[in-house]
């Protein structure tokens, strides 16, 4: 009896320190891999026309969706905003309120969640299969680099489609406001634009949630082709690495915006 | 889909997306009003800052004529010393008085400039000569306890 009971707590102790370990060494080779993104994008760059292709599939085929859930966000902030601004009678800093808490907040964070669920899930995908098919392996074999070829495009391509999806989601978020505030409800149009204009500094607000939006881009699509490169080539083992594509990347966006918000906006 | 057209819709993404980036810069930020080109320092000496922060306004009449640009503690005489950058087309005379007021009853406090008539100019680094300092509600409070405190006694 007691000996079964000290196997099991052996079994226990085994089954925990492996998690860890494998979970350590995932991230030594997701830090190595980055590095290997790096130092293969010069490569990559020569071909550009391979990222461009990669900027259009994740960046401008989200497009829809950035821009209609922008508005909606837009759009509620404006109704919710005014219910709880004419309570205290300054129904005229809504525009305030919209701006700033799109381009600080909502803009760079919900655009990331987004782009992460459309094109990161996508691009694990795509990479995975490729896995699976040994696509990446037959490219090896022929001397091309799959790193260069495959990842790093897919890896810049949503790099530089996020920071312009983060300013689009805010600009139509903006017009959301400003088309419920003061077309629908009827706030003043000059005390909606010139209170937003006050308050929101170039510097502060619009260019800190650019480079939120950019972290979160190196997060999500490192994230992405990581996990895809990584997956167990079975379909089971790729389904399993898109579902922690769209976690980790939610955990990550979250958490990095903490991070990065404490910096920023500390004491302001 | 062909390279040129896969180019042309990848171009229109960037297009608008920097046309976003501009939209926020310029209607819905500051970046076109409130950057001043040429700005000199001046630095005011206060017993009592209150709630003044850094980057709060300078106000002249009401308009914004620059920002705060440093907070200090001076050790050895034991006053705050505040830096101010003002917009380089604005002169102020020698005896300006600097106050800190707020705007609206609960609103961010900033600093007051009120000119006054000498002749010669503010120099960039000056330290202005008069200051008032914020006012802290709990002394205004204070004072007015001690006040009625004083008048309750005086008939007897």
């Amino acid at each position: 009896m007691a000996e079964k009971g000290s196997l099991a707590v052996i079994e226990l102790v085994r089954s925990i320190g492996h998690r860890v370990n494998s979970s350590v060494q995932r991230l030594g080779f997701a830090a190595r891999f980055f590095v290997m993104i790096l130092v293969y994008s010069g490569q990559s760059f020569r071909r550009l026309h391979l990222t461009i292709r990669e900027i259009y599939f994740s960046g401008f085929q989200s497009l829809l969706i950035i821009l209609v859930s922008g508005l909606f966000i837009g759009m509620v902030l404006g109704m919710q905003g005014y219910e709880t601004l004419q309570r205290y009678g300054s129904s005229e800093a809504l525009g305030v309120l919209v701006a700033l808490s799109l381009t600080r907040e909502l803009g760079p964070v919900v655009s990331a969640l987004l782009f992460a669920s459309r094109a990161g899930s996508s691009i694990t995908a795509e990479i995975g299969l490729m896995k699976a098919t040994e696509q990446l392996t037959a490219m090896d074999m022929m001397a091309v680099n799959p790193i260069a070829r495959v990842v790093a495009p897919r890896f810049w391509g949503g790099v530089i489609s996020m920071p312009l999806l983060a300013a689009l989601f805010s600009a139509i978020g903006v017009f959301g406001g400003y088309l419920v505030g003061v077309v629908l409800i009827g706030v003043d149009e000059g005390a909606f634009w010139s209170q937003m204009q006050g308050s929101v500094d170039f510097r502060f607000d619009v260019w800190n949630g650019i480079v939120k939006s950019f972290v979160f881009g190196v997060a999500v699509s490192l994230i992405a082709v990581f996990e895809g490169y990584d997956a167990t080539p079975t379909a089971e083992g790729v389904s399993s690495s898109i579902k922690r594509t769209v976690v980790y990347s939610a955990l990550a966006i979250l958490a990095l915006d903490f991070v990065l918000t404490s910096f920023m906006f500390r004491g302001l | 889909m062909s390279r040129k057209l896969l180019d042309l819709w990848v171009g229109f993404f960037v297009v608008i997306g920097i046309a976003a980036l501009l939209f926020l810069a310029l209607r819905v930020g500051n970046l076109s009003s409130a950057n001043f080109a040429e700005t000199y320092p001046l630095i005011a000496k206060f017993d009592n800052i209150g709630g003044l922060k850094v980057r709060g306004p300078v106000k002249s009449a009401g308009v914004v004529v620059g920002r705060v640009a440093d907070i200090r503690f001076d050790p050895q005489t034991y006053e705050a010393l505040v830096t101010l950058t003002i917009d380089g087309r604005y002169q102020f005379p020698k005896d300006t008085f600097a106050s800190i007021l707020t705007a609206g009853l609960l609103g961010e406090q900033y600093v007051g400039l009120d000119a006054g008539g000498d002749d010669k100019m503010l120099k960039p680094g000056d330290v202005f000569a008069k200051t008032q300092s914020a006012v802290v509600l709990e002394k205004l409070i204070g004072q007015f306890m001690f006040n009625k405190a004083a008048e309750g006694t005086e008939p007897k």
